[in-house]
């Protein structure tokens, strides 16, 4: 029964397939409505399935995996919502987008799960192969097929380094499973030595995905490339499912080696926060920027896991639920952004657009001072959680680092508020969707007013957080 | 009346009233002009209801009880230490009055504001709701939260309704201000891993480790600095106070630049009483180099309005001084300081606003001989700079001679240093006051300015009696903190436990 979510979205995107296939007409509207219906639905069974490890030791249900599988629905659904027209707009409305969107949730639902290497590595595989024929989906746009290739190539050889770590961690530790590793390691030094080579691999491998520097080089090009609804998928969903993984990889099976990796989880977020803020600064593209931006905040949250506890787990959980409603919000934003059904991106192309849609303005500038971590709103509390779990935990000087690099990357976000507000124009944007509306303001709402009741968040991480502490892995 | 205020929940509906307002603005009109006058009224009558509130909080305070009154407290954060906990003493109550004063005043100067009067107007009081929230925040995380959110209004309001260099001068602004509160937030997120909470009351009686003390007091000393524009750390002052609008800058140097001194009182006085007692020297050298330096800046400047700034950032330093100085009479002498540079530099920049609406330059060589065609504004001028150069009868003079005395406790040299501020604001001012004024040689952009309006007077006059009668009756201000600042001293002394010997090493140390 654990298994059920996994089993209802992998046959909900099959039978839209199927209808796809054999419809005589053009159904890709009704066939993403049905795929959101089918994420809202799978993300009620999340809570019907029972806790506990199926399927031979595979896959496990706790607190801490319904919580990113909800981060991950609430990403799909939202990134399918703003695509409704837009991909008709730009000519890749096809009804295998939402099916392809299925088959990756798949994926990172087995990858949240897995509680053995190999179960890692076929989620890691599901998600990715939807996710190349994604970046890649316009396919007779030069530049997203340069992003799907490129995508493509990085992710072969991230999974190679991946599969490559997965065999030393185990040569040394003789099993696979996440329990196993666990106890093989207690006690046996050597065999902790041996395998923290492993882990450096899967280390590396997964840092691909979520584009920490200094694997990060893709991201920019693959989200300025790939179609935008396609980027606000990828900026959201695969990061939470890599990252929870992470979460529990480290936590689980290599806790006792916190020692070992903890230098070069500091090493990823130092990195990963710098490039994010300097890297920024000279962007034009709305989209490359917030390809950098990802970059900086997957170092924040690097940092709070780089702690290592349950308050390190509660921070990471905090952050990601709050990086995933205000990149929504603003690839919502990006998205809005066509001037006669053709797509604009470059910043200048907001200016004036407080005087002509303050709504819209006031929106993409809550996103942008919530992501540059300003109070009152959402994202400084998520800077707030990792920021605790840091200093908890004795990492002061990465803290400074975080501290430096946020004042930098506010430069950036700045800029866009800079453009909406003080300079003058006429942007004259296409009327915008409702799902493109309603992502846009539901996101604004939630960022600006979390202050008000940050309780609800704030204790379903602290409790998702103590069931994976408590469970081991 | 009184009893009624007792019993609801005052604190919380003057920090959500204005808030209220500005989303009735923003929700309701649109861009045509009766739109905009609608949006005008609905900013002045929330913005005075909040005043009346405000007086009536005043009138309920009881200023014979030490500890905060009117106390709120929500869970917020919960199982984290995170309350929504407001209380006012003798200290946040009168910027709490002070902040509701002025805003109204604030928005009748900006009545003929043509330029997307919606935001303008929620803009403004979301900055009241943010600066009343900081004052009444009594939970430190709470209180970062308006501290920092005060920035986005105010990048606002200097951004879009600037002058010629107002893209450059918003982001120094923000940036200047985040840089100094983000070492802030480490020294919060250290002293809640410390404490277990955030509540101020707690952290207030929370002993910390001499070493980590040092720390926090740097990362407190940015955070309040540079909204204090505390020397050298004003250096974004100048074009944030030039290009804001006038309004803006009344907000900006009347309440927002108390802000940093208040911050001083509330945390680092009484949390950190041995580094305070370590880096007092180094903040009174600090005070008395940005009344002097500042100062002669001042009369280096050739325009209006960038010379009342640096005579504010210099009497900045005055009060920086006085609560250095850790005595009873420094302290109250900084309060009364406040509030009194408050009302005087909030009214010298409307006075600028005022030649501003007739179309005169705002350069003093294009100004001149105002005294006879404008007399009624020459006299509210000259009320406002002699308070400012520290007049007796006026507010400006009680504030600075308190400061004096405190000073003087500490060492001779000191009082003198910082009673030379005194003089060399006489000089500049008088400077101001000559070439607007007075100075018959040059005319006018536009020969005859009519004299203050309705609405003018409706900005100025409160102000100067409340300057005035502050003057006379310095007690009005000083029986509500004096409690408070007793408790404050012997809080910041009593931990040291050395208060005798303070002085004596203070003296010592400015010396040697």
């Amino acid at each position: 029964m654990s298994v059920l979510p996994i089993l209802f979205i992998g046959l909900g995107g099959m039978v839209m397939l199927l209808a796809g296939v054999f419809a005589r007409r053009d159904h890709s509207f009704a066939i993403t409505a049905a795929a959101i219906i089918v994420l809202a639905l799978a993300g009620r069974l999340v809570f019907i399935a029972p806790t506990g490890v199926v399927l031979h030791g595979l896959v496990v249900t706790n607190g801490f995996t319904r919580f990113a599988d909800i981060l991950v629905f609430l990403g799909a659904i939202g990134a399918l919502a703003i695509s409704i027209t837009y991909n008709k707009r730009v000519g890749i409305g096809q009804f295998e987008y939402p099916v392809l969107v299925l088959f990756a949730v798949v994926g990172m639902i087995v990858l949240i799960g897995a509680n053995d290497l190999l179960s890692l590595y076929v989620g890691f595989e599901i998600q990715s192969l939807a996710l190349y024929v994604l970046a890649a989906f316009a396919r007779g746009s030069l530049r997203s097929s340069e992003a799907g290739l490129k995508y493509f190539v990085l992710g072969a050889l991230s999974s190679g380094l991946l599969l490559y770590g997965i065999s030393l961690v185990y040569g040394f530790a003789g099993t696979t499973s996440f329990g196993g590793i666990a106890q093989a390691f207690s006690g046996d030094h050597a065999a902790m030595i041996g395998s923290s080579l492993g882990l450096v691999f899967v280390l590396v491998g997964l840092a691909f995905k979520i584009s920490a520097a200094p694997f990060h080089m893709w991201t920019p090009d693959v989200y300025e490339g790939a179609p935008t609804a396609v980027t606000a998928f990828f900026a959201t969903a695969p990061k939470v499912a890599v990252m929870a993984l992470l979460v529990r990889v480290l936590l689980g099976p290599f806790g006792g080696m916190l020692i070992h990796w903890q230098a070069l989880v500091e090493i990823l977020a130092a990195a990963s926060m710098i490039v994010g803020a300097i890297g920024g600064m000279r962007q034009n593209n709305i989209k490359r920027l917030m390809g950098y931006s990802a970059i900086g905040q997957m170092g924040y949250v690097l940092m709070g896991l780089a702690a290592g506890d349950a308050a390190a787990v509660r921070g990471v959980l905090i952050y990601l639920a709050i990086y995933v409603v205000m990149s929504l919000g603003v690839f919502g934003c990006i998205v809005a952004m066509s001037r006669k059904g053709r797509p604009v991106e470059r910043i200048e192309d907001l200016a004036g657009m407080a005087a002509e849609d303050p709504r819209y303005a006031l929106a993409l500038a809550i996103f942008m001072w919530g992501l540059a971590g300003i109070p009152p709103l959402a994202g400084f509390f998520s800077k707030l959680y990792v920021f605790l779990a840091a200093i908890r935990a004795g990492l002061d000087g990465l803290a400074v680092i975080g501290i430096v690099t946020s004042l930098i990357a506010a430069v950036y976000y700045l800029r866009v508020i800079k453009v909406m507000y003080f300079d003058r124009g006429e942007p004259g944007f296409d009327a915008r969707t409702v799902g493109m509306n309603a992502v846009i303001y539901a996101s604004a709402a939630a960022t600006a007013l979390f202050i008000l009741m940050p309780a609800p968040i704030t204790e379903a991480s602290t409790y998702a957080a103590h069931a994976l502490m408590s469970a081991g892995f | 009346m009184i009893t009624l205020i007792a019993a609801a929940p005052i604190l919380s509906l003057l920090i959500w009233l204005p808030v209220l307002g500005a989303v009735i603005i923003f929700a309701t009109g649109d861009a045509s002009e009766a739109s905009a006058r609608s949006v005008r009224w609905v900013a002045f009558w929330t913005s005075l209801v909040e005043l009346i509130l405000a007086l009536g909080l005043l009138a309920a305070f009881d200023s014979q009880r030490t500890g905060f009154q009117f106390v709120e407290k929500l869970a917020w954060l919960p199982h984290a230490g995170v309350s929504y906990h407001l209380g006012v003493d003798g200290i946040s109550l009168l910027f709490v009055v002070m902040s509701a004063l002025l805003t109204p005043i604030a928005i009748v100067a900006s009545w003929r504001e043509q330029r997307r009067v919606r935001a303008y107007m929620a803009a403004f009081l979301l900055l009241e709701a943010l600066t009343i929230g900081m004052f009444e925040s009594l939970d430190f995380l709470l209180f970062y939260v308006f501290f920092e959110g005060v920035l986005l209004p105010m990048y606002l309001i200097i951004g879009v309704w600037g002058g010629e260099q107002r893209v450059r001068a918003a982001l120094r602004f923000f940036l200047f201000t985040l840089a100094g509160s983000l070492p802030m937030l480490l020294a919060l997120v250290w002293m809640w891993h410390h404490a277990g909470t955030t509540d101020m009351v707690t952290l207030m009686h929370t002993s910390i480790p001499a070493a980590v003390q040092d720390w926090l007091f740097i990362a407190f000393l940015l955070a309040f600095g540079v909204k204090a524009a505390v020397w050298p750390l004003h250096s974004w002052l100048p074009d944030a106070y030039g290009e804001a609008p006038v309004a803006g800058t009344v907000m900006l140097a009347a309440v927002l630049s108390k802000m940093g001194s208040y911050g001083f009182l509330r945390f680092s006085l009484p949390m950190l009483p041995q580094a305070t007692l370590y880096f007092a020297p180094l903040m009174l050298a600090l005070g008395v180099i940005a009344i002097i330096y500042l100062s002669f800046a001042a009369f280096a400047q050739t325009d209006m309005k960038r010379m009342i700034a640096y005579s504010s950032a210099a009497h900045m330093g005055m009060i920086v001084v006085g609560i250095f100085t850790l005595t009873v009479e420094g302290i109250e002498g900084a309060l009364f300081q406040m509030i009194s540079h408050g009302l005087v530099i909030a009214a010298l920049f409307l006075c600028v606003g005022v030649l501003l609406a007739r179309g005169q330059s705002r350069l003093l060589e294009h100004l001149g001989g105002l005294a006879v065609r404008m007399p009624i504004f020459a006299t509210f001028l000259m009320i406002f700079v002699l308070a400012n150069v520290g007049l007796p009868g006026t507010s400006g003079f009680v504030g600075e001679v308190l400061i004096l005395a405190g000073a003087i406790k500490v060492n001779f040299w000191l009082a003198l240093l910082a009673g030379s501020g005194m003089v060399l604001s006489v000089m500049f001012m008088l400077v101001l006051v000559r070439r607007v004024l007075f100075d018959q040689s040059r005319s006018s952009v536009v020969l005859a300015p009519p004299d203050v309006g309705a609405g003018e007077w409706l900005m100025l006059a409160p102000l100067a009696v409340l300057v005035l009668v502050l003057g006379i009756h310095p007690d009005a201000l000083t029986i509500p903190f004096d409690r408070a600042v007793h408790g404050l001293v012997q809080q910041t002394g009593g931990a040291l436990a050395m208060k005798a010997d303070l002085h004596h090493r203070m003296l010592a140390m400015v010396t040697r």
